[in-house]
């Protein structure tokens, strides 16, 4: 559903953020899109929902170039930032406001998503704390039902009861249809959700599989050092990644994929391919 | 629901399925709860609970009437209590007996505790 090619993107004439990025993002997954603080993952997303142009390269949307913002297009496309500033109206005066951008937007629908995370919508967005709008704007956007969503760190901010709840909600969202890219750091709180990783380096993709390839081909933990691709030191002693043998699927450990990948980004490709 | 270390978490939602079978909860070919639905009520991917049924349709636990939805097979019960025996018997068991080994502890003290344990 999204097609990105060589994409490159730089806010200077002569840096790019962004380094020959080639991805194809299909409905029905919760792609999860991970790097290093600066690699670009924020401006990806932006490039993705056309707030942004790419430099070089190109990007496609269920068939259309974001940067056209064409209206079709942009009713299925919802992003959540992870910092945006609202009105100082109450949720459900600026759902009123913005829902008629959006057909298959329902009221019902995110009133029970702000029942679910503890939001009152008719209070002032303004007088709420920063965790309590950014659930609020978490209903709205998942409201309005498109098939395209992008979440930009929506772990960040909020409380331990609301990130399970997170979790229950965006899993009932996804379906066939709906392409949903999650970028995050927090990578505890949302991997039982994802089933394709990304992870970007300063020279592109560094890798992108899905869950169930990495869990058949990796495992992670305790691993014997002579046959791990990656170990460190852990209070449980040497812990890493290393080749599964045992024909029997790992448990997914994202840090240590990432660290993993960001170590040295070779070893971990060729186990996967 | 939070998921341990260790086990895929496919595998745990197998687990959690055969454990609704084992307590009754879910009856013989009484209907269980979608993958969608199960899946938004743990916070898991539907396609890691799609794989975890998957699985049990093929040990035989639950079956698919097309368009209509997963149900509890006849004799999952025993299927699962086979499949987790076996497991018992090839995994965990060697387990154990290595640790007694490692540690010292007898047979006849195993016998002993064995018989009093409720």
């Amino acid at each position: 559903m999204i097609d990105i090619k060589q994409l490159t993107f730089g806010y200077t004439a002569n840096r790019n953020v962004l380094n020959n990025i080639t991805l194809s993002l299909d409905g029905g997954h919760i792609h999860g899109l991970l790097g290093c603080n600066g690699i670009g993952k924020s401006t990806l997303l932006k490039i993705i929902c056309g707030l942004m142009r790419p430099t070089g390269g190109s990007v496609c949307v269920a068939g259309v170039d974001p940067s056209t913002r064409r209206v079709d297009m942009m009713q299925q496309m919802m992003i959540i930032p992870e910092e945006f500033s609202l009105p100082s109206v109450s949720l459900i005066s600026y759902a009123r406001m913005t829902s008629p951008f959006y057909p298959q937007f329902s009221m019902e629908q995110m009133n029970y998503y702000c029942g679910e995370m503890m939001v009152d919508p008719h209070e002032k967005l303004h007088n709420m704390s920063m965790g309590q709008r950014k659930k609020a704007y978490i209903a709205f956007a998942m409201a309005c039902n498109t098939r395209i969503l992008l979440l930009d760190e929506p772990t960040n901010g909020l409380d331990i009861p609301s990130k399970s709840v997170f979790r229950r909600l965006l899993a009932g969202y996804t379906d066939e249809s709906r392409c949903i890219v999650v970028s995050t750091h927090q990578v505890n709180d949302i991997d039982s959700l994802l089933d394709n990783i990304i992870i970007l380096d300063q020279a592109g993709v560094a890798l992108e599989a899905t869950t169930a390839e990495i869990c058949r081909r990796l495992s992670f933990g305790a691993v014997d050092a002579a046959e791990a691709v990656y170990t460190e030191r852990s209070v449980m002693g040497q812990i890493g990644v290393a080749p599964n043998t045992t024909g029997e699927d790992s448990r997914l450990n994202l840090e240590l994929l990432f660290n993993a990948v960001t170590a040295d980004r070779g070893s971990i490709a060729r186990l996967i391919k | 629901m939070e998921f341990s270390e260790g086990k895929p978490i496919w595998r745990q939602i197998y687990d959690l399925v055969c454990t609704r079978i084992l307590s009754d909860e879910w009856t013989e070919q009484s209907r269980i709860v979608s993958v969608r639905e199960l899946a938004a009520d743990v916070g898991v991917n539907p396609n890691t609970v799609m794989r975890s049924y998957e699985r049990l349709e093929s040990d035989k636990i639950i079956y698919n009437r097309r368009g209509i939805g997963f149900f509890v097979a006849d004799g999952a019960k025993e299927h699962i209590l086979d499949i987790e025996r076996r497991e018992f018997m090839t995994e965990e068991l060697p387990a154990m007996i290595r640790r007694m080994r490692l540690l010292g502890v007898t047979l006849d003290e195993f016998a002993l505790l064995f018989k009093d344990l409720p």
